[in-house]
């Protein structure tokens, strides 16, 4: 009838060990937001355009760029809930979306849609956001699923993001809860049709344009 | 103490009984296994703490209860008698607030580290929005 002396302390988790990703947080909060680059390129396309003539060039371009964006969008490899599943059936061969030109693909640096399928709770956003943040310009996200929309089943409950929509721009709602493989493959369309409209200057085409959601 | 439908027996002692009874438990009964441990938040009247063990050669399943009083958050731990009830009462400490004195790493396990509150209990205003999503 003795108590048994206390359990050794339990080491603390190792993410608390590693100052590194802290100050590897504040360099990527501190980091420039326009991207050189495309900002370059950008005035190149203006100024071409601005010559005689010049105009048949950047838009000739400018629907190049388009159709090569649409016809190769990889979605980042991203689930979160039972949305995934139905996700997941849909990269599969019986619907097939690779003929579309979409490869799921495994790292964030390399994908230009993020597919938000399911439920995003307050733990889960800042990773979202990070992952968010990883995915190079231009890049597109589409919230899949009553969760994401708006919290779904879950809105009242003390854990999760109303709306993913809090957390990152989004292009394209599928409703559903989940929503069946052909709603998602009926969403990704309607994101190539926008995708086809998109301007350099990063304006979304509103509902009475072709391509707006 | 009374007897529950499925042959189970709940007691309820009060908070400065509570390991003695987990040790009667354990050592007199033999309810070596720990199912489960929570709370009840019973508004005005304060918190409860129940749990279960049970003794799966016998079958016997015993139901512990306590009540901590109205304001009271402090309760005895049963970590030195069950290792199992390490993270369970992590897990009441998170969404309940209840510090089980004794414990060797009482945090937060489910919620992150800088949450604001204890979501479980009946006075926690669940729609206070939580922005921003850094």
């Amino acid at each position: 009838m003795e108590v048994k002396p206390p359990i050794p302390q339990i080491p603390p988790p190792v993410w608390r060990e590693f100052k590194d990703l802290q100050e590897w947080e504040k360099y990527h909060q501190a980091r420039p937001q326009d991207d050189k680059t495309s900002n370059a390129l950008a005035s190149i396309a203006d100024a071409i355009h601005h010559m005689p003539g010049g105009w048949i060039v950047t838009t000739s371009t400018e629907k190049i760029f388009n159709w090569a964006r649409k016809s190769s969008i990889w979605p980042v490899t991203f689930g979160l809930a039972c949305c995934a599943i139905e996700m997941m059936a849909t990269f599969a061969s019986r619907f097939d979306v690779e003929r579309f030109g979409m490869v799921p693909w495994a790292s964030p640096r390399h994908s230009d849609l993020m597919i938000v399928s399911g439920t995003v709770t307050i733990k889960m956003a800042p990773m979202l956001k990070r992952i968010y943040d990883q995915m190079p310009d231009p890049k597109w996200v589409v919230s899949m699923g009553s969760c994401a929309n708006s919290g779904g089943p879950f809105r009242h409950g003390y854990h999760v993001v109303k709306g993913v929509d809090r957390v990152v721009p989004v292009d394209v709602y599928v409703p559903g809860c989940p929503p069946t493989p052909d709603s998602l493959m009926y969403g990704l369309l309607k994101l190539q049709a926008q995708v086809d409209e998109f301007q350099k200057t990063g304006r979304r085409p509103t509902a009475a344009e072709p391509g707006g959601a | 103490m009374d007897a529950v439908a499925d042959g189970g027996l709940t007691v309820a002692v009060p908070r400065e009984r509570w390991q003695e009874l987990g040790r009667f438990a354990k050592q007199a009964l033999g309810c070596a296994y720990f199912n489960w441990l929570s709370a009840v938040d019973w508004k005005d009247q304060g918190l409860e703490v129940l749990c279960r063990v049970e003794n799966l050669d016998t079958n016997v399943a015993l139901t512990m209860r306590t009540r901590l009083g109205a304001g009271e958050t402090r309760c005895p731990t049963l970590t030195q008698l069950y290792r199992g009830a390490d993270w369970m009462e992590r897990e009441c400490y998170d969404m309940f607030g209840i510090v089980f004195e004794g414990h060797p790493d009482l945090r937060r396990i489910l919620l992150s580290e800088d949450w604001e509150g204890y979501p479980l209990r009946k006075d926690y205003a669940v729609d206070t929005p939580f922005a921003p999503y850094r």
